[in-house]
């Protein structure tokens, strides 16, 4: 009989598990433990709208708090779970607090990679992943100050698009030969790079970070090559590291991520793990993987709710993402990983387009930029493995779904 | 403040208070509406906030742009009072709009 689930981490998954766990009919006890004090929030706006100011705070949160009211939640917001004792089935709060659990969620997010590069501690030095995170980067988006990005990623990018928008000089810093370079094509990053020169941010490749220097306070970043640039801010977004320490601590299989099988179960028949903590199988693309995305939050959360209860669900998706970047929206659908051709769909210079990926006749992976038709006629394609016939794809008059 | 009314996909009506400036997604969301999942949370990006808009307040809307559109267009059963939750901004004007969410999303 389960009486109590435990979730710890109030974010994307988190929220989500306390969903379908009621939806599906669970009266027990559900108690919500996270160290952020906010009432679970969205953070694909922190490098977005929010940051520009266009968003309020409370259009972050996905829920009113009469939410979790109505649905008996008990929320332990602003606590730290510091210990986890599996055998005994318990978790030990920063305040002392221990509680039981029958069945445990662990949804502990990832946290911001840390540069360690002499000067990295100096003030003026952020990260962008929380909203605590967010203040002092709006504070520092000044007109005229000297922004620089060290990471060309996503995050980076949204930042240095909002940076221009809010009146500063930016620039950014990528160790790669070009941006993005782990997650689009070539043409991809070409076009991204285009736009974001045209709007004045400054993008330099191929340069790594070996010094920050400044009297207290961060004044310029040193580059391998000998090259200083003046900063008066700088956001650092070299990607996330999974948050697993209570659970490796707890002695439970940890590998990049907590690992979990196909049901989001951990090594320990109890605990289960979703979202960007989590190594997972793909059933779909045969090998395992560490996403971080909304979508495999929010997939994953479900899927470990239902099994929580019993009801073995197995998590299968084709992941999906988004990036707004200035006014263009790029939706990528399926991981291009093996891929043997990629065709180009329509004119870069059009500003809609798309990259498909394709492994003989079935279609990988597909990134359209500002084209949502063929973005969404691609995750019907590719989770249902369709065949596909690569001179219609090439052809851009001829409709994605229709290129059978 | 205006009220939206929401058919959930069992057939209950939610009547929500929805303030002027955010969208039909954001007030079904934060009241917990079944069946409007909104993903991407107003980011055009998922269709997973798809809704029928009552044919007789059609035209109070703002018309669909190019991006719905394309998402729309192979959403689950779009018909021709489709629309994405997210993309429409509660005014005074919609005070009483009837929505009915569909039966599955995506
Ligand atoms: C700036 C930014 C922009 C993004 N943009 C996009 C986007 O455009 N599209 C997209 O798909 N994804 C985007 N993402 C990624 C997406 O937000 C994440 O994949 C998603 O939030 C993951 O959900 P999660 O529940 O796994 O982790 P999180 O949302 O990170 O939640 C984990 C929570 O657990 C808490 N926690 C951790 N350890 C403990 C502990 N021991 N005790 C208590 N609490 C704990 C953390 O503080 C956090 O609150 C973005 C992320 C960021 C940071
Ligand atoms: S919430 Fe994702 S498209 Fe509306």
């Amino acid at each position: 009989m389960i009486s109590t689930i435990l979730i710890i981490g109030g974010g994307q998954a988190g929220a989500q598990a306390i969903d379908t766990l009621r939806r599906e009919g669970f009266g027990g006890r559900i108690v919500l433990i996270g160290d952020e004090p906010e009432l679970p929030y969205q953070r694909p706006p922190l490098s977005k709208k929010y940051l520009s100011g266009e968003m309020a705070a409370d259009r972050l949160l996905f829920r009113h708090r009469s939410f979790y009211d109505e649905h008996r939640i008990e929320l332990k917001l602003g606590q730290r779970a510091v210990r986890l004792d599996a055998q005994a089935r318990q978790v030990a709060l920063a305040d002392g607090e221990t509680l039981s659990y029958d069945r445990l969620l662990l949804c502990l997010g990832a946290a911001s990679r840390r540069l360690t590069c002499p000067g990295a501690d100096l003030a003026g030095v952020h990260y962008l992943r929380g909203i605590a995170d967010v203040g002092a980067i709006q504070a520092g988006l000044k007109p005229l100050a000297r922004v620089v990005i060290i990471g060309g990623g996503y995050i980076g990018l949204e930042t240095a698009a909002t940076g221009i928008k809010m009146g500063c000089e930016v620039t950014v810093l990528e160790m790669a030969d070009r941006i993005m370079n782990r997650v689009v094509a070539p043409s991809v990053s070409t076009y991204f790079s285009d736009e974001h020169a045209s709007h004045g941010v400054r993008i330099h490749c191929d340069t790594r970070v070996v010094g920050l220097e400044g009297a207290g306070r961060v004044e310029r970043v040193v580059c391998a090559d000998g090259k200083s640039h003046a900063a008066d801010l700088i956001v650092v977004g070299v990607g996330a590291v999974a948050a697993t320490d209570i659970a490796s601590a707890a002695g439970l299989a940890c590998d990049n991520g907590i690992v979990v099988d196909e049901h989001c179960r951990t090594s320990d028949a109890a605990i289960f793990a979703a979202g960007d903590c989590t190594n997972h199988p793909s059933p779909h693309y045969g090998r395992r993987m560490r996403l971080e995305s909304v979508d495999n939050a929010f997939e994953q959360a479900k899927t470990a709710a239902l099994n929580m209860l019993d009801r073995p669900t197995v998590h299968d998706r084709v992941p999906w993402f988004w990036s707004d970047q200035f006014d263009n929206k790029l939706l990528i659908v399926g991981l291009s990983q093996d891929h043997d051709r990629q065709i180009v769909r329509g004119d870069p210079a059009s500003r809609s387009f798309s990259v498909c990926y394709l492994k003989g006749r079935e279609l990988l992976a597909v990134e359209a930029i500002n084209h949502s038709k063929d973005y969404m006629a691609a995750r019907k394609l590719i989770a249902e493995r369709t065949l596909l016939n690569p001179e219609k794809i090439a052809d851009g008059n001829c409709a994605l779904k229709e290129a059978v | 403040m205006p009220k939206i009314v929401f058919t959930e996909p069992d057939g209950r009506r939610r009547e929500i208070d929805a303030p002027a400036g955010i969208t039909l997604m954001e007030a079904a969301r934060q009241n917990g509406v079944q069946g409007i999942l909104a993903q991407c949370g107003g980011a055009c990006a998922c269709a997973t906030c798809h809704v029928y808009i009552d044919p007789a307040w059609l035209a109070q809307l703002e018309s669909r742009e190019d991006m719905e559109e394309g998402m729309l267009e192979s959403a689950w059963e779009p018909r021709a009072n489709s629309r994405l939750s997210c993309q429409i901004h509660v005014t005074a004007a919609l005070d009483g709009l009837q929505v009915t969410v569909p039966q599955r999303q995506g």
